[in-house]
């Protein structure tokens, strides 16, 4: 079938199930808007700035378990595009992000709106192509969408040249593509398999560690997980990026693990015998100074990425596979084996955890003349419960208290910026989740200082009905900055204070949202009960205590059982001279 | 280049990549994103009609660093398939050198006879100067240059090692 580059690409996404597509016009992609100004079934999605459109398709992919889509024109569209890619390749998030390319002719003369797109984006995609040819646009389009959503799950970019949007050539349909470069392996090893079982049944003190592997495989991983979990009466923790896969609620989970996780599940993963990774990375955030990273432990670690093995904590039983299909093998082998938990050890060790527990390291000094960030993030807590909602995040401390204090039950609901840490992620995530999730209750938890990195989506979510809300943890400080200045900078605060903030009750007006405004903890119901009933985009400003810090923590370069609480200790000695360095 | 310390080794990496545009960038910035060691690289087509070209990297870095090197050259797509040569056993490695000598004074004839000494040929000969040929592993090509820089080592230029399994084992 012959028809225009421009076309093929809308066919191929139409093929593709694409229904929403995120971004910005431009010159270099004018016949694409014009081909898509002339169809029906895939609704564009006009974002304020191209890194919004980033963010909006990875909140529409993490809340859906769908590919989200991007595009983009050439040049400057494109270099805003970068930090959402960098962001979706460190958290594996799905983004096929298609971009505008001078025509090919001017390709390599500094022509106008020309940047080597393919060459910025190497080195933040899993893949990306220029397409030269427009026979050649649509077995890529479909390449492009069986990379992004297979294997480790990422994002690819293609760059497509203006005279190839409009020239002809011929269609193929996904069916007829074979993808004979890039099949990952997703099932696990059998041996391996086994001898991560025997390991499991003979633990003493195991621990589950779960990361965002398992939500990236899915729901019925996330099932299996928790059978599994039930199964042998294990603790277990998560990663930042991996909550909501196992319920927050439930008695056998032990809160977030890391820098900012809870005092049980840092000591657990010190003292453990027996660690299950299933789908985290051991990064940087979760071990703490890597020497004395649970050195009792013999390690067991599920991931779909060979590299993710060994890359800095070498493991006992490494399985390579996806972490849905490896935690069906190991909980058939473990029933057809009958194993049952060595009780005694068992009950030994959880009465440890729960004293642990019982130190509530989460805890805060309460006030009834000031909203604590803690407070706030407990009513909205408390109050959301039982809505279907989703919660994004900006980055910062709101989000670590967000992660700490949210009940977060069920796969796909939480979405926060892990691996990159990107200020801004929030309300466009949040946007893309709202599209996807048109009934939901939709939340981006938000510092003052982050949500003013991409506050213009608000007129996104203005233009098209989107009624998200944004609950600013108002602190008045780039919290997080401010701590780490306290920290190992002598409490000098250079530049962290969020001076000349904008009124943020009037700014939501002024986008033709609604705004609010919480200044003591006895308004603090109200105005969040206010914002759920909202049917526009909303801003809730919450004035919170501006000195608190983050509890508890592991400074830089120290170990698990070295973890600060907060009661009023100096901390401006807590890190050692080696955790300087890093971030 | 850094000495390698104790813990270090050398080894020899063979990838097969498919022809196609940007491919050998991706693997050059996969070595310089990730700070690992470029010994040598030399790259070629194989196999023109299955679009098929050989890398060979030679990489030097602790067990865990050159484990990772694998498992990351493997995430690159148009990358077929990756060989740690040295780990999987015996190798054949060769590397070619051009190295132009001063050929005029009383060096000349002792250039020719290092040259002859080392199975190297004398590609070009003037009045002034030679270009040798040689090829052998990198340390014999590393002698050859250290005996011709007293006779007036002029420039050189080195192929990269290229390297196959001993036997009938293929990547
Ligand atoms: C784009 C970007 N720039 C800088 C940083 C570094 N950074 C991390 S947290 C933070 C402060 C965030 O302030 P705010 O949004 O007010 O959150 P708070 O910590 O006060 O809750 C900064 C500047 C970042 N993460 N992202
Ligand atoms: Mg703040």
């Amino acid at each position: 079938m012959r028809m225009t580059g421009a076309e093929i690409i809308i066919k191929a996404l139409r093929d593709q199930g694409v229904e929403i597509i995120f971004g910005y016009p431009g010159g270099a992609v004018l016949p694409i808007y014009d081909a898509l100004f002339k169809q029906n079934d895939i609704r564009h999605i006009l974002v304020r700035q191209e890194g919004g459109a980033v963010h909006a398709a990875e909140g529409y992919a993490r809340s859906t378990g769908k590919v989200g889509c991007v595009l983009v024109t050439s040049g400057p569209g494109a270099t805003n595009a970068v930090t959402g890619l960098t962001d979706a390749l460190l958290d594996s998030i799905p983004i096929v992000c298609l971009t505008g390319q001078v025509p090919t002719h001017l390709i390599g003369n500094d022509a106008f709106q020309e940047c080597d797109t393919t060459g910025i984006t190497r080195p933040c995609t899993k893949h990306n192509w220029l397409v030269k040819t427009p026979d050649q646009l649509a077995r890529v389009m479909h390449e492009a969408f069986h990379i992004a959503g297979s294997g480790r799950p990422g994002p690819v970019v293609i760059d497509i040249p203006k005279d190839v949007q409009l020239a002809e050539g011929d269609y193929v349909p996904p069916s007829m593509v074979e993808h004979p470069l890039y099949q990952p392996k997703t099932v696990g090893d059998e041996k391996a398999v086994q001898r991560a079982v025997e390991l499991i049944a003979d633990a003493e003190r195991p621990l589950f560690y779960t990361g965002g592997g398992v939500i990236n495989s899915g729901r019925r991983a996330c099932e299996t997980l928790q059978k599994l979990v039930k199964a042998t009466g294990y603790p277990i923790t998560s990663t930042l990026m991996g909550l909501g896969a196992y319920p927050s609620t439930d008695g056998q989970y032990l809160g977030m693990v890391g820098m900012h996780g809870s005092y049980e599940s840092n000591l657990s993963m010190y003292n453990c015998d027996v660690m299950i990774n299933i789908g985290a990375r051991f990064d940087d955030r979760v071990t703490g100074k890597l020497s004395e990273f649970s050195p009792k432990s013999k390690k067991i670690h599920v991931d779909i990425d060979a590299s993710s093995i060994n890359k800095t904590v070498v493991v006992d039983v490494p399985i390579i596979g996806d972490a849905g299909t490896v935690l069906d093998q190991i909980l058939k082998e473990w029933q057809a084996k009958g194993h049952r938990p060595d009780k005694e050890a068992l009950s030994k060790w959880w009465s440890q955890i729960n004293q642990w527990r019982a130190r509530k390291s989460f805890s805060y000094k309460k006030s009834d003349k000031i909203i604590k960030p803690q407070y706030a993030l407990e009513r909205l807590r408390d109050l959301t419960r039982g809505h279907d909602t989703y919660f994004t995040t900006e980055v910062g401390q709101h989000q670590m208290w967000a992660a700490q204090f949210l009940e977060l039950n069920e796969p796909h609901r939480w979405m926060t910026s892990g691996g990159l840490g990107t200020m801004g992620y929030g309300l466009p995530a949040a946007i893309g989740v709202q599209l996807a999730h048109p009934k939901s209750l939709v939340i981006d938890v938000a510092g003052e200082a982050s949500i003013l990195m991409n506050i213009q989506e608000m007129s996104t979510a203005v233009q098209h009905q989107l009624p998200v809300k944004v609950f600013i943890i108002n602190n008045q400080w780039m919290g997080m900055v401010r701590q780490w200045q306290e920290l190992i900078h002598g409490g000098r605060y250079s530049q962290s204070y969020t001076a000349a903030l904008p009124d943020f009750v009037k700014l939501a007006e002024a986008f033709g949202g609604i705004g609010m405004r919480a200044e003591t903890p006895a308004e603090l119901d109200g105005v969040i009960k206010e914002m759920m009933k909202t049917d526009k985009p909303t801003i809730v400003d919450v004035c919170v205590d501006q000195k608190e810090n983050c509890y508890p923590m592991i400074p830089g370069g120290r170990a698990h059982y070295e973890m600060i609480l907060g009661d009023d200790q100096d901390i401006s000695t807590a890190t050692p001279d080696e955790g300087l360095v890093l971030v | 280049m850094n000495a390698p310390s104790p813990a270090t080794q050398r080894h020899v990496f063979s990838v097969l990549v498919n022809d196609e545009p940007g491919v050998l960038a991706r693997v050059i910035g996969l070595f310089s994103g990730r700070g690992y060691n470029i010994e040598s690289l030399a790259v070629a087509i194989v196999d023109a009609e299955r679009s098929l070209s050989r890398i060979t990297v030679v990489s030097i870095g602790t067990p865990q660093i050159l484990e990772q090197i694998e498992a990351q050259l493997n995430r690159i797509v148009p990358v077929r398939k990756v060989v740690d040569l040295t780990r999987q056993g015996a190798t054949v490695e060769r590397e070619m050198a051009l190295v132009k000598v001063n050929g005029s004074g009383a060096s000349r004839m002792e250039a020719l006879k290092v040259a002859e000494a080392a199975h190297a040929k004398a590609k070009d000969a003037s009045p002034e100067a030679f270009i040798f040929e040689i090829t052998g592993t990198a340390g014999e090509i590393d002698n050859f240059i250290n005996l011709m820089k007293p006779l007036g080592l002029i420039e050189t230029v080195r192929s990269g090692v290229l390297g196959l399994a001993r036997g009938n084992k293929t990547v």
